[in-house]
């Protein structure tokens, strides 16, 4: 086993650790827990108002612009990592540049604004 | 060691796949999809590109199935495609001739190059961190130049592209807007239409029920429908009033 790989080893533990934490609770309660089925219990609130049609409604379509905007400064930071890590080896050019970058993706966020799609009423 | 995680996650990227394609709910492929590009961020960092597999959850496996979630949720999971209607005549036979064709070619490619389909062997030399010289003369340790190179090649060779790529994160942001943007004035009843995968003969749309606010109410339209339009044309203006 490499050095690298030897590193992840503690993520492959704390995912196997946490799979296996989770399966053997939900299991032993399934073990142990009396079963008596009842409609009511089935509700997605119990105690509360009677859900009304499925929950695989249509959403609003609104939602989708919020997450766009969430997948553009999400690849926005994903290219500022590997900026910051060379910033002194490219020293003004590197901060033009992306201050370049980062004005088109703000001109972006600004349509976005000024259309109103931003707003939330 | 490589090779157990090679296999272990080539394993879940291909029942990741397999799901995409089986499973009936399209929120559940999307979920299958995760696995998918979560196996091969696992491969990306079993080939030492820790950068590329946090790229990879991040965007692919974070922010991509998001947006195809969306896209599913607002088309409505309920009002899914009939999968077993077939558009085309014959589809799924043409698919597998089409597949069998392709794995043909897979194959004879692979028994052609025997041995050299992925191009260059793998030794200690090709991974892809490896110590960089800086320009003051010193060296950076392979750990941390993976993201180095990766930020040279950005803003050297391909500077340009990086700034064409903000334009192109920019035109889709300014396309979902202009798609889902309300528009000015009251909002009008939707076009009595049949989606083109109902495999019925669309009811002609008269230019002035299109146009014409009022069209609503016409009596030759689907009582039921109508009153869903008009419903949420009254909400959506109430909300104008509000703002």
């Amino acid at each position: 086993m490499s050095e690298f790989l030897r590193s992840y080893l503690t993520v492959a533990i704390f995912g196997a650790t946490g799979c296996l934490l989770v399966g053997a609770f939900v299991g032993l309660s399934a073990l142990v827990r009396p079963t008596r089925p009842q409609a009511q219990k089935y509700l997605t609130y119990e105690s509360g108002v009677d859900p009304v049609g499925t929950g695989w409604s249509q959403s609003n379509i609104r939602y989708y612009v919020f997450a766009l905007l969430f997948v553009m400064f999400d690849v926005e930071a994903v290219f500022i990592f590997p900026w910051a890590t060379r910033l002194e080896a490219y020293g003004y050019f590197g901060l033009v540049e992306m201050a370049i970058f980062i004005f088109i993706l703000a001109l972006g966020l600004f349509y976005a604004w000024r259309k109103g799609v931003l707003r939330w009423v | 060691m490589e090779a157990i995680v090679f296999f272990v996650s080539a394993a879940i990227i291909l029942a990741g796949g397999l799901g995409v394609i089986v499973l009936r709910n399209p929120v559940h492929a999307a979920l299958s999809l995760v696995a998918t590009l979560f196996g091969v961020a696992v491969l990306f960092i079993d080939m030492e590109a820790y950068f590329l597999a946090a790229v990879q959850v991040i965007v692919y496996a974070g922010a991509i199935v998001v947006l195809f979630l969306f896209v599913i949720m607002l088309v409505g999971v309920d009002k899914a495609e009939d999968i077993y209607a077939e558009p085309i005549i014959k589809q799924r036979q043409f698919a597998a001739l089409a597949a069998a064709g392709m794995l043909i070619l897979v194959a004879l490619v692979g028994v052609a190059f025997a041995g050299d389909v992925t191009g260059q062997p793998s030794n200690e030399d090709m991974t892809i961190s490896r110590a960089i010289e800086n320009p003051d003369g010193t060296t950076t340790p392979a750990e941390t130049s993976n993201i180095n190179q990766l930020a040279e090649a950005l803003f050297t060779d391909y500077v340009f592209a990086f700034e064409i790529t903000a334009l192109l994160l920019t035109i889709a942001v300014v396309g979902a807007v202009v798609l889902a943007r309300r528009p000015k004035g009251d909002l009008q009843p939707l076009p009595d239409v049949e989606p083109s995968w109902a495999l019925r003969k669309p009811r002609a749309v008269t230019p002035t029920e299109a146009t014409d606010p009022s069209a609503g109410d016409d009596a030759d339209q689907d009582p039921d429908e109508t009153t869903v339009d008009q419903a949420a044309t009254d909400g959506a203006e109430t909300d104008e009033a509000k703002a």
